[in-house]
């Protein structure tokens, strides 16, 4: 089976002055479809790149990277860019909406890009506000709306393009913990219906949530493997 | 993204900031007001002293003579020879003397135009009778005290019936032999006040001379021509072109459409110069605007937009933030320059090319000035746009 990223030892290299920092050392990893991945680490450990890469925001400076088997390590701006809008969906931390766009306008902005019909976009983002159950705040606009609501907005709007992965970046880092708690129900919810996600968190609880843990130090992974062994050893 | 959601969004952007938007688009409203009402009042002026100068006949050459220092001269006989000679080219004829001498009727002073012509001048000015006859022939042979007088004298002077009363020009008393139609409006001063008597006669009451003769050319497209036949043969006689003068009415006016032109062509170079800052205006604005938006940007990016969405999106906001300034600018610039016509009582409606310009221009301006911010936004790293605070 082809998995669905495929990073084969990736480095991104910084050079802040005469020093050189690895923000990825060498990292191969593959991610298959289904999977629930957690991407722990502390701050400046290199999972921001690594996250950055595997979400076609940044290319790597040498290694091979394979999103659904095509090579996407050497795009320009707007290849990327198409590859973001086709097979990727985010989740941000600060859930990162338009303000002055109303739920649905801000659900359907993928799908704008996408370059699809006005009703097709409204459909499709009227499923996905459903499907996060939002169906009722759609002419709302982020400032009249929880946190919780906010991320499920976001989260409503990563599912609108229907892409391979989801990339969820410290999904409830602003949230609260019950709030925190539905936005992992609901994140383990869409992989129990064959959803990939990718989760990049520095909070051991909520990785502890995935299927699979990888643990990333100094721009290496140092651990890959279920979640269960993963902090047991600690 | 398409254009209308472009447009869309950017009127929503405008909205939901009024000061802002307003104060952007104050340079290109100023700009474009001050375009229209300058083309508008300089097109209403030009056409006013156009139709003055038209007023006063465009087929007629008016010649003068100052034969003064010059070896030879002419006069009327020679003149009537040139005129006789060339009839396929001239239909009529006119010396015309300006008579000076007080106007009186009853003890009364009038300001009366008085005015020595041929027989033909009739046909020169477009004159109709209202009674009466004009000057003849035998009039200017014989020197006879008669005289033709305007509308305003026979109705304010001689309650419409002037015809065989006298009116004494100079100290002269001359006969009214004719009444002319109107052709203004009577009123006193207008070009229904005057009096119109023989040339020869009026070289005498005057105590003056013919100050210009008039040629009635038959095509006016012709008149060049015209002007070159009377030239030939003054120059002829005078081996000079000092001592005489030829006035062509047209070429005047063109001459004179030429020179209000290029002030109107100054003038809005000038306005334009306010356009111009008002393009910076609006890009300095689209620039603090990419700033505040570079998050948003970020998450569009993030989103898939490629470079040209965003490009296209701050392009179009900047295109119709200076269109609507335009179109304020327009209506301004209109209302003021009716207003400001009917105040001076010349005809300054906006044409639709001054229109049609200034809203083009301001468009184009606006999308000028908006590509520099545009792309500042389209190239930005989503990385650094999703993280800035």
């Amino acid at each position: 089976m082809t998995p669905i990223i495929d990073l084969r030892d990736i480095y991104k290299i910084y050079y802040m002055g005469e020093n050189e920092v690895r923000a990825a050392d060498g990292v191969s990893l593959k991610i298959y479809k289904g999977e629930f991945v957690a991407i722990v680490g502390q701050s400046g450990s290199g999972k921001s790149t690594l996250m950055n890469i595997i979400g076609c925001l940044d290319v790597p400076t040498m290694g091979e990277y394979y999103l659904n088997g095509e090579d996407v390590s050497e795009l320009d701006d707007d290849e990327q860019a198409y590859i973001r809008n086709k097979t990727l969906g985010f989740i941000f931390q600060q859930y990162n909406l338009i303000a002055k766009l109303n739920v649905l306008e801000n659900v359907e902005l993928s799908l704008l890009y996408a370059g699809l019909s006005k009703n097709k976009r409204t459909e499709l983002a009227k499923h996905a506000l459903e499907r996060v159950g939002l169906s009722d705040k759609l002419k709302n606009y982020p400032n009249q709306l929880s946190g919780g609501q906010q991320q499920r907005v976001s989260i409503a709007r990563a599912l609108a393009g229907n892409p391979s992965i989801i990339l969820a970046d410290e999904p409830t880092g602003a949230l609260d913990s019950k709030t925190s708690r539905e936005v992992l129900d609901f994140l383990k919810k869409l992989n129990d219906e064959g959803n990939t996600i990718v989760l990049i968190t520095h909070d051991q609880s909520i990785a502890a949530e995935a299927k699979r843990v990888v643990r990333i130090r100094d721009g290496k992974i140092i651990y890959d493997g279920d979640a269960a062994s993963a902090f047991e050893k600690r | 993204m398409g254009f209308y959601q472009a447009f869309k969004l950017a009127l929503k952007s405008l909205a939901g900031n009024k000061m802002r938007a307003f104060l952007t688009m104050l340079g290109i409203i100023i700009g474009v007001a001050a375009v229209i009402i300058l083309v508008s009042l300089m097109q209403g002026l030009t056409g006013e002293v156009t139709s003055i100068f038209s007023d006063l006949g465009t087929e007629v050459l008016t010649v003068t003579v100052q034969s003064r220092g010059a070896t030879r001269t002419v006069d009327d006989k020679d003149l009537y020879e040139l005129y006789e000679a060339n009839g396929e080219i001239f239909s009529a004829f006119s010396p015309n003397v300006t008579v000076s001498g007080t106007v009186k009727y009853a003890n009364t002073e009038y300001s009366s135009t008085v005015k020595g012509v041929s027989e033909e001048y009739m046909e020169i000015e477009d004159y109709e009778l209202e009674s009466g006859r004009f000057i003849s022939y035998a009039d200017i042979e014989y020197y006879q005290k008669v005289c033709v007088v305007g509308s305003y004298l026979n109705k304010e002077v001689y309650n419409g019936s002037a015809i065989g009363k006298y009116i004494k020009v100079g100290g002269n008393k001359l006969t009214i032999v004719g009444v002319l139609k109107e052709t203004d409006d009577s009123s006193e001063k207008s070009g229904d006040d005057l009096i119109l008597l023989p040339y020869s006669t009026a070289c005498k009451v005057g105590k003056t001379q013919i100050s210009s003769y008039s040629f009635f050319v038959r095509d006016t497209k012709k008149i060049t021509y015209a002007e070159d036949v009377i030239g030939d043969y003054l120059y002829g006689i005078f081996k000079s072109d000092d001592y005489y003068m030829i006035i062509n009415m047209q070429s005047l006016i063109d001459q004179m459409d030429e020179m209000m032109n290029t002030m109107t062509m100054v003038l809005v170079g000038i306005a334009g110069i306010s356009l111009l800052v008002g393009g910076i205006g609006i890009m300095n604005i689209m620039l603090v605007s990419v700033t505040e938006r570079t998050r948003e940007i970020g998450i569009r990016k993030s989103l898939g937009a490629r470079r040209r969405d965003i490009m296209r999106q701050f392009v179009i906001e900047a295109g119709t933030t200076s269109a609507v300034g335009g179109i304020i600018g327009i209506l301004l610039g209109a209302a003021v320059s009716i207003l400001l016509g009917n105040l001076i009582g010349i005809d300054a409606t906006p044409t639709l090319l001054a229109v049609a310009l200034s809203a083009g221009v301001s468009i184009f301006i606006g999308v000028l000035f908006g590509y520099l911010p545009a792309s500042k936004a389209a190239k930005l790293n989503p990385i650094d746009a999703l993280r800035y605070e």
